[in-house]
C-alpha cells in the first residue's frame, strides 16, 4: 500500500492551497480531485477576484488554478492525480480509498485534508424537478466551461452573489435574463454585482418568489408572485412569465460525507449552509488526522477558501513535525485576511456560524 | 411587483412583447461562439447515440452537455412517479442526471467524458447491472 504524509482530497480553491503549504513543507503530499482537471468550481468563474492581492484579486477565478498548478507541478514531494474518485476514508487505519477509471486504490495517510466543496441546494415549489429548473452553478458550468447554452430566456432565484454574477455571465453568453426573484426585502451579494444587472436591463424583483414552474416535460415558463413580511405568497400577485430555464442560486451545502464517514464530530450551523465538522482555529476536525479547508467547512466564497486552505495545510505540516518557514506569522496573517473578508455586512452571519463551529484551544 | 415604477417597464412589457407566448418556445440550446472572455477551442467531433438515434458531440465533453446541445433536456424518469428529470448540478453532486451508458446503469453523465460510439440510453426504474 502507498504511504504519504497528507492527502488532500478536492483539488479546488481550498484543496490547491492546501496542498501548496503541504508541498511547501516537504511533506509528501497526494491531492486528489474526481474531475479531469483542477480548479473545482474556479474553471467557471470567469469574473475577477476581490480583496487583497494575496488572494489574487484582479484575477479572473479561471486563471487561478494554472497559477497552483505551475508551483504545484514543481514540487517532487507532491503527486497530483485528476480524475479519481476519493470514495471512503478508514479513520481506524488512516486508509484513503480512490477509484482510479474502475482500478481500486488504497492510500495510506497520516493527515488528510478534506477540501470536497459544497452542493447547490433546491428550494420546494410546485414542479421544481421538471428539466429546466437548473442550479445556477450547474448552468454556470454548462456555459463557461463546456460553451453550451443553457436556453434562451432565463428566470433566475435568488440574489446572493451566484445569482448575480451568473446572471451577468447569461448575458454575456447571449441569453435573455427575464427577471431575477428575491424573497427578501433586499439583495443578498455585492451591489457592484447587482449594478451591472440593472445597467443591463433585468429587473431585480425583490420580495417576490417562485410559485411553480411550468410545463410538461420540460420548463415553459414560471409563476412569481410577490410575498409579504412573513414570507406568504400575497394572492392576486401572481404572474406568469415566459422562460425555458429556471435557475436556483439559493445557498449551498457543504459536502461532508468523507467527516460523516471520518467519525468527526458533525454540528448543524445553517449560517454555514448545514452540517460542518466541529474544527479548531486552525482548522483541524475532532479526530486529529482530519482537516478541513474551504467550502466543506462553511459555504463562503473562494477567496476564504484559498485561506481556510494554507491555514489547514501548514496546521498539517506543522502537527507532523514539518518546518513551516514563519508558521506561526503566515497563520496569524492568514486569520487576519480572513477575518477581513468576513467584516462587512454579508460577514456577520458568516462569523456567527463560524463561531458556532469552532472549538477553542483544542478543548474537545 | 409593482408595474408603475419605471425600473420595470422592460418586465411589464414582458411576455406579450417577446412573441413567444407559453409553451411555444423554440429549442435553442445552441454552442456559444462569440463570448467577451471565454474561447471555445473547436473539439474533435464524435457521434454516439441517444436511445438508438444518431447524435453528435465534442469528444471529451460531459455526455449531458452534448445532449443538451442537441435539445435533449429529459434524462430519465423518476423510478416512483415517472417524472421527466434533467440534470441539475452538473458536477457530479446531485444524482440528478443518472442515465444507462454502455450497459452500465446509474452514470452521472453531468461528468462523464463523451467518447465516440457511446450507447446513451434513458435510465428505466434503478437499472440494471450487466453481469457476465
Amino acid at each position: 500500500m502507498r504511504e504519504v504524509d497528507i492527502a488532500v482530497i478536492g483539488a479546488g480553491p481550498a484543496g490547491l492551497a492546501a496542498a501548496l503549504a503541504c508541498g511547501e513543507s516537504g511533506a509528501t503530499t497526494l491531492l486528489v480531485d474526481y474531475m479531469d482537471a483542477p480548479g473545482g468550481q474556479l474553471i467557471k468563474q470567469t469574473h475577477k477576484f476581490f480583496g487583497s492581492e494575496r488572494q489574487f484579486a484582479g484575477t479572473r477565478g479561471i486563471q487561478i488554478p494554472d497559477i497552483f498548478i505551475s508551483r504545484l507541478s514543481k514540487m517532487p514531494n507532491v503527486q497530483l492525480m485528476w480524475g479519481v474518485n476519493a470514495s471512503g476514508y478508514y479513520a481506524d487505519s488512516g486508509v484513503l480509498t480512490l477509484e482510479d477509471g474502475g482500478k481500486f486504490i488504497k492510500v495510506k495517510a497520516k493527515r488528510v485534508i478534506i477540501a470536497t466543496g459544497a452542493a447547490e441546494k433546491a428550494l420546494a415549489f410546485e414542479n421544481n424537478d421538471l428539466p429546466g429548473v437548473y442550479g445556477a452553478g450547474a448552468v454556470q458550468t454548462l456555459m463557461n466551461v463546456h460553451g453550451v447554452k443553457p436556453g434562451d430566456r432565463v428566470l433566475m432565484v435568488g440574489s446572493g452573489n451566484i445569482g448575480l454574477i451568473v446572471s451577468y455571465q447569461l448575458i454575456q453568453a447571449h441569453v435573455e435574463v427575464i427577471a431575477l426573484v428575491e424573497a427578501a426585502r433586499c439583495i443578498g451579494g455585492y451591489l457592484v454585482h447587482a449594478a451591472k444587472l440593472r445597467r443591463a436591463g433585468v429587473p431585480i424583483l425583490t420580495s417576490h418568489t417562485i410559485v411553480r414552474a411550468l410545463g410538461e416535460e420540460t420548463v415553459r415558463g414560471a409563476v412569481v408572485a410577490q410575498v409579504d413580511q412573513s414570507w406568504q405568497v400575497k394572492p392576486g400577485s401572481e404572474r406568469e412569465m415566459a422562460c425555458d430555464v429556471i435557475c436556483l442560486a439559493v445557498g449551498l451545502t457543504p459536502l461532508v460525507d468523507m467527516m460523516w464517514q471520518a467519525g468527526c464530530e458533525m454540528r448543524y450551523v445553517p449560517a454555514l449552509g448545514g452540517h460542518v465538522p466541529a474544527r479548531d482555529e486552525n482548522m483541524r476536525a475532532s479526530n486529529p488526522a482530519v482537516y478541513v479547508a474551504g467550502d466543506a467547512g462553511g459555504v463562503e466564497e473562494a477567496s476564504s477558501a484559498m485561506i481556510s486552505g494554507e491555514i489547514a495545510g501548514i496546521s498539517a505540516a506543522k502537527s507532523l513535525g514539518f518546518e513551516v518557514q514563519g508558521a506561526e506569522a503566515r497563520l496569524g496573517q492568514l486569520k487576519a485576511d480572513l477575518a477581513a473578508i468576513r467584516s462587512g455586512p454579508t460577514g456577520e452571519k458568516i462569523c456567527a456560524g463560524v463561531k458556532c463551529a469552532t472549538v477553542c484551544g483544542g478543548e474537545w | 411587483m409593482s408595474v408603475e415604477n419605471p425600473l420595470y417597464s422592460h418586465f411589464a412589457q414582458g411576455r406579450e412583447d417577446s412573441g413567444r407566448p407559453l409553451g411555444r418556445l423554440r429549442p435553442n440550446a445552441v454552442r456559444l461562439k462569440d463570448h467577451p472572455i471565454l474561447e471555445f477551442p473547436a473539439g474533435r467531433e464524435v457521434e454516439f447515440t441517444f436511445d438508438g438515434k444518431e447524435i453528435k458531440g465534442i469528444e471529451g465533453e460531459p455526455i449531458a452537455a452534448a445532449l443538451h446541445a442537441a435539445g435533449v433536456t429529459v434524462l430519465r424518469h423518476s423510478p416512483a412517479l415517472g417524472r421527466a428529470r434533467g440534470f441539475f448540478c452538473a458536477i457530479g453532486a446531485c444524482s440528478s442526471c443518472l442515465m444507462t451508458v454502455d450497459g452500465v446503469p446509474n452514470v452521472r453523465v453531468c461528468t462523464e467524458p463523451l467518447k465516440q460510439g457511446m450507447v446513451v440510453e434513458t435510465q428505466k426504474g434503478h437499472g440494471h447491472l450487466p453481469i457476465d
